[in-house]
């Protein structure tokens, strides 16, 4: 296998799993959350639970009473974390209509001054990132890639050192602070491996998650997203589906009916490490400059 | 139906992907309506009003679908020459008694034939005919009482006397066809604009889509769940929908159809097999103690009438031998005297009123949480606190267990808990994933469910709990002589038990065991049909409707044959009654010839070459009818429906779009306020429904409605509802740290337009009041509640999901503090989507000062108990004392 810097932290890369050392891999395997069909009924998130063990996080013993209900529309996860790794976020839109949304809306009811609205909702994960900073950060080797391209974090190993929370683009892996150690979707990596789906995506009844090896979701996707600009929906788009992005592509992709900063989603991700190899040139630069400056110096002493 | 079925929801979303057009009409702006195609916000309580100018719309623009109305409906049959309709009586209809506020359906006959309902309030008609005929002055009297009116629901017979009058031209002016143009007129595209607070263009939207996906070549289909049946006139929301899809051809045809989404997982099972008080398995009427002395007089209405009604007493007599074997022969009347009788009405909140007025010692409450799920929770708790034992069994420790410790009467020192004399008995029940079973869901299909894992610690299954308690009573009635005792002693009770490796400890009943007996036995073993049902105590079924779940000794509910491998219909999945039928009357997606409609809707046929119906689906039809068969004069039961009449089981073969018998409060549907309502009638000088069931009582207090004086004391309207995180009363989720922290705490739902009005500020505390309660909430401003206009002024809605009560992990008050007791009379169902509140902004306040607040608010409305239960408020005049038929 070789080893090429230029590809190694970012930029398209085919194979992720094969470069982190798998051979015979299966094809690289993700989501594909498209968030038109989301009826946000947060199965996704109890059904992570549930299978993965995952605590509650805001009711029981650790509660705080009525500090729980966020406000948020009918969002009280509010957002990913070390025990939520499905998030559905809800958007409550008002405006002045744009050119026929195709979409719900509270129309022109009889009252003056009414604006259209919309309520956006889609189910977040972390995206396994082809080009995963957590990973690379971690030092115990807690976080791998694995055979299916996808990025797992294993609790025996790691320590809670915490490198990976900042890494991340997403914000998405956390420390739990009950335990003090890392965690975040494993795209139900002991399902995979038994042949099951991931369990929000065996939950999901309107197929808005969809699991599959990674290029068939991309191909599903660009079609839906021509029948969705078909119908009028402009804004419709991809989110992290660009091998070419930041990230060198995600594993788990979006359709957003908006922008992404709407859902709460950073706009042009670029994961953390990719100027490493830069950094270090730099750095091995200014080291060779220092140690040829103190021999410059030594040599000049001579004299 | 997103937000409460969101797993059926599924082909919704798969149908709109096929490009369907979601059209979803609520009150709310919802999950549904974030992914429908069109959202109606329309006023709570006001959709008659906009079915109706629907209707109207499909009869003024023909766009009606002419070939299937004249053949399948009634709308050429002539009424009789006294009915009056709503146009002449101001809202009412004829035969309304103001005394005993209720109809007299007498006028709504067809000219030349009485006809009973096949569904409803069947032996309303033959009870009356059956008066006159003996003459007897007591019965017809206590007939006429208003607690015994309605009390007989279910199906049944179909008296058919004479033959009705009809105009297939439908130019007759008393036939039901220009009845109900008549009717209609009045609900125009304004007056539904100014009513549901909707704009025309809105209206006519809706209209354009609905009517443009109807007639031979598309059919449309309706959906609904309890925001229309939840209403006084709930009955009639859904008779609007039913007049609506039989003009456009939507009945009986593929992509058709209305479907009532239930609100629990198996409550079409309860109603098939029921749980109510007032109907027999298979929708047999639950006998009358004075109307029914013997088996004769219960099914001589039905013997040898037109239509599958008129099999009624082979129903009946299996049903007999299904629970009392070899006890029931033809000389013990198939032990037709064990079965218990009416003597007036006994629903649930007939119930509670006796537990209040100490008239009720025992209760048994099982999968409900009446201390904070049910209308108006203040009478249910004073009901509870009133009995001598009660009996819950549920998953959790809920509110209606805990009644007698920190109820809100508690709290505020209305009841000590040392003066209640109720002994509690709490069991644990065992969940569905615990034991073997059928859910019956909304398309009357059964699917059968294995035990997943051993119940834990004294969880028990219904059927163990049943099972064991009625074998423990029947062993301590052994050897008694009292007469009283043979109907327990001699019931079948010899279901088969097992034990699991993991409880050896429990003798769980065989639940295939109850499948079989539900499907029933003859000569030969387990019937497959219930054709094969006979009067002659050969057959025993404990559910004719079922007949077939368990032929050939197969549980048919347990065929899980994926779609992939079968039809498009999927007969193999599951197993749905009658006759594993997935589409009922789907004779009606043929012509009358038997050829179908179009080529894209074909279902089921008339294959000539083989004499015989076929299609995708089993056809609705007896198999060998052809399209041409006649009934000679004298024909009976199914003999005398034609091979063109394709609604089998009516007493005329005909979908009812006038209802001559059956209904309690009209044979149309006519737009009334909710019970209350701070909006006036804009269409009747009848505010609200006449025959509505009313309470008085100091605790089921009403508010002023409409122009009455302290109306606007209550201003707003609020409604409830569920949530997708939440089940019902909360005993399912609010227990569950996955769902509790998804939606942690109760809230109210206003429009920042409100929230100003009322100071209320997101995330603060609001009080909302209505005469029966108050209660507490935060508050989520939202965008998605809108005020909106109706007659001319702004009127503000309230939004209260209803899941919580004070246990558990997720708590908060119980919206159905604020609701009344006031009912729909067909199916006395309480109003919990539409009622006036005030809100203001705050915490409640508590002990005694709880009920003070109350009290305050009653005394500015200046209620008593009899306000809001006036019965007629039309104007008077000449033409309402008309409409007195019989006085």
């Amino acid at each position: 296998m070789t080893f090429d810097l230029d590809t190694r932290l970012a930029g398209p890369l085919a194979d992720p799993a094969g470069e982190a050392g798998h051979t015979d891999a299966p094809p690289r395997m993700g989501f594909f959350t498209d968030t038109s069909v989301c009826i946000g009924c947060k199965a996704c998130e109890v059904a992570c639970k549930e299978w993965n063990a995952v605590p509650a996080a805001s009711t029981g013993e650790q509660s705080t009473g009525p500090g729980d209900l966020s406000g948020m529309s009918y969002d009280n996860t509010v957002g990913l974390g070390g025990s939520t790794w499905r998030h559905v976020a809800f958007v409550e839109q008002t405006g002045p209509p744009p050119v026929d949304l195709g979409m719900p809306s509270v129309p022109q009811g009889a009252d003056e001054g009414d604006r259209e609205m919309r309520w956006l909702m889609a189910s977040d994960v972390c995206k396994h990132c082809t080009h995963a900073a957590c990973l690379d950060v971690c030092p115990t080797g807690s976080l791998f890639r694995t055979e299916f391209g996808t990025v797992v974090v294993q609790e025996d190993i790691c320590n809670g050192c915490g490198y990976c929370v900042p890494a991340c683009p997403y914000g998405v892996i956390d420390i739990r602070p009950e335990d003090g150690r890392a965690w975040k979707c494993t795209l139900c990596y002991d399902r995979l491996g038994a042949g099951q789906e991931p369990a929000c995506a065996k939950a999901c009844p309107t197929d808005s998650i969809q699991y599959g090896p990674l290029d068939e979701l991309r191909a599903t996707a660009a079609t839906r997203l021509a029948d969705l600009h078909d119908r009028g929906m402009e804004k419709a788009q991809l989110y992290g589906h660009d091998a070419n992005d930041g990230v060198g592509g995600d594993g788990a992709f979006f359709l957003l009916l908006d922008r992404p900063e709407v859902y709460g989603l950073p706009p042009d991700p670029i994961v953390t490490t990719r100027d490493l190899p830069e950094m270090w040139k730099h750095a091995a630069l200014t080291a060779a400059g220092v140690v040829v400056a103190v021999a410059a110096a030594f040599i000049g002493g001579r004299r | 139906m997103a937000e409460c079925h969101p797993v059926g929801f599924q082909w919704v979303m798969e149908a709109k992907k096929r490009g369907a057009t979601i059209i979803h009409v609520d009150p709310r702006f919802t999950r549904t309506s974030a992914v429908a195609d069109v959202h109606v916000p329309l006023r709570a309580g006001s959709d008659i009003a906009f079915l109706g100018g629907l209707i109207r719309h499909v009869l003024d623009n023909d766009l009606w679908f002419r070939d299937y109305v004249i053949a399948y409906t009634n709308a050429p049959m002539i009424l009789r020459e006294d009915f009056r309709d709503t146009e002449d009586l101001d809202g009412l209809f004829s035969g309304f008694h103001e005394d005993t506020r209720h109809y007299d359906p007498s006028s709504w006959q067809y000219e030349g034939a009485d006809v009973a309902a096949a569904a409803g309030q069947r032996d309303q008609w033959s009870t009356m005919t059956a008066d006159e005929q003996i003459g007897s002055r007591g019965e017809k009297a206590r007939r006429a009482s208003d607690t015994d009116r309605g009390e007989q629901a279910g199906s049944g017979g179909s008296p058919f006397h004479g033959t009705p009058e009809r105009d297939d031209t439908l130019q007759h002016p008393r036939c039901v066809f220009q009845v109900l143009k008549r009717h209609f007129a009045r609900y125009t595209p304004d007056k539904v604009a100014d009513i549901c607070g909707i704009s025309e263009a809105q209206f006519l939207q809706v209209a354009d889509a609905l009517t443009s996906n109807s007639g031979r070549e598309r059919t449309s289909a309706f959906v609904y769940a309890v925001g229309w049946t939840h209403h006084t006139v709930g009955v009639q929301y859904i008779r609007s929908a039913a007049i609506l899809q039989l003009l456009l051809g939507n009945i009986g045809r593929p992509g058709g159809g209305i479907m009532a989404l239930r609100g629990h997982a198996s409550i079409q099972g309860s109603t098939d097999i029921p749980t109510l008080f007032n109907i027999l398995p298979g929708y047999l009427p639950m006998p009358h103690a004075h109307e029914h002395l013997d088996l004769e007089s219960y099914i001589s209405a039905d013997a040898g009438t037109k239509g599958y009604w008129g099999n009624m007493d082979a129903y009946a007599i299996s049903l007999l031998k299904s629970w009392w074997g070899d006890a029931a022969t033809a000389e013990t009347g198939y032990c037709f005297d064990y079965l218990p009788r009416l003597t007036s009405g006994h629903s649930n909140y007939d119930t509670v009123l006796k537990q209040v007025e100490g008239g009720s010692e025992g209760y048994f409450v099982v999968g409900e949480n009446p201390a904070v799920g049910t209308a108006n929770a203040k009478m249910n708790r004073m009901g509870l606190a009133n009995l001598k034992w009660l009996v819950v069994r549920d998953l959790q420790m809920i509110e209606s267990a805990t009644f007698w410790q920190n109820s809100p009467e508690i709290e505020s020192g209305e009841l000590r808990t040392r003066d209640i004399g109720t002994e509690v008995f709490f069991l644990p029940a065992a969940a569905h994933t615990e034991k073997d079973g059928s859910f019956t869901n909304t398309q009357r299909m059964l699917q059968w469910h294995h035990k997943a894992v051993d119940p834990a610690g004294d969880q028990r299954s219904e059927l163990w709990f049943y099972y064991h308690l009625g074998r423990i009573i029947r062993d301590k009635l052994a050897g008694s002589t009292d007469p009283r005792d043979r109907p327990l002693l001699d019931l079948t009770w010899d279901y088969p038990t097992t034990t699991s490796p993991g409880r050896p400890d429990i003798a769980e009943p065989d639940a295939e065991a109850v499948l079989a007996e539900i499907n029933g036995t003859g000569p030969d073993g387990p019937l497959s049909s219930y054709t094969e049902l006979k009067a002659d105590g050969s057959t025993r079924c404990g559910c004719w409707i079922y007949c077939g779940a368990y032929a050939d000794g197969t549980n048919q509910p347990a065929r899980r044959k994926p779609g992939s491998e079968q039809s498009w219909v999927a007969p193999e999945w599951g197993w749905a009654w009658p006759a594993n039928r997935r589409i009922l009357y789907n004779r009606a997606s043929a012509d009358p010839d038997g050829k179908p409609w179009s080529d894209r809707k074909a279902y089921v046929w008339w294959d000539s070459e083989h004499e015989r119906w076929t299609g995708h689906d089993v056809p609705d039809f007896q198999p060998t009818k052809s399209p041409t068969y006649r009934p000679a004069a004298d024909a009976q039961r199914e003999d005398a429906i034609g091979g063109n009449e394709a609604f089998i089981m009516q007493a005329d073969g005909r979908a009812w779009l006038h209802v001559p018998a059956g209904l309690t409060d009209g044979p149309l549907p006519a737009h009334y306020e909710p019970a209350e309502s701070p909006v006036p009638n804009m269409l009747y000088g009848q505010q609200a429904n006449p025959a509505r069931q009313v309470y008085p009582h100091r605790l089921n207090r009403l508010s002023p409605s409409g122009r009455e004086p302290g109306a606007e004391i209550f201003p707003y309207v609020f409604t409830t509802y569920r949530l997708t995180e939440h089940h019902t009363a909360g005993g399912m989720s609010r227990w569950l740290p996955y769902l509790s922290e998804l939606q942690p705490e109760f809230f109210c739902e206003v429009s920042p337009a409100l929230a100003a009005e009322r100071a209320l500020t997101h995330l603060g505390w609001a009080t909302i009041i209505t005469p029966r309660g108050v209660i507490e909430a935060r508050v989520l401003v939202t965008e998605r509640m809108r005020p909106i206009r109706v007659g001319g002024r702004t009127l503000h809605q309230i939004g209260l999901p209803y899941h919580w009560g004070a246990n558990g992990l997720s708590t908060g008050d119980s919206a159905n503090e604020l609701l009344p007791i006031t009912l729909d009379p067909n199916v006395h169902i309480q109003p919990t989507k539409a009622a006036s509140c005030d809100i203001r902004p705050g915490r409640r306040p508590t002990g005694a000062a709880r009920n003070a607040l109350v009290a305050e608010y009653q005394r500015r409305a200046g209620i008593t108990d009899e306000t809001g239960t006036t019965a007629v408020t039309g104007h008077p005049g000449d033409s309402r004392s008309n409409g007195k038929a019989g006085s």
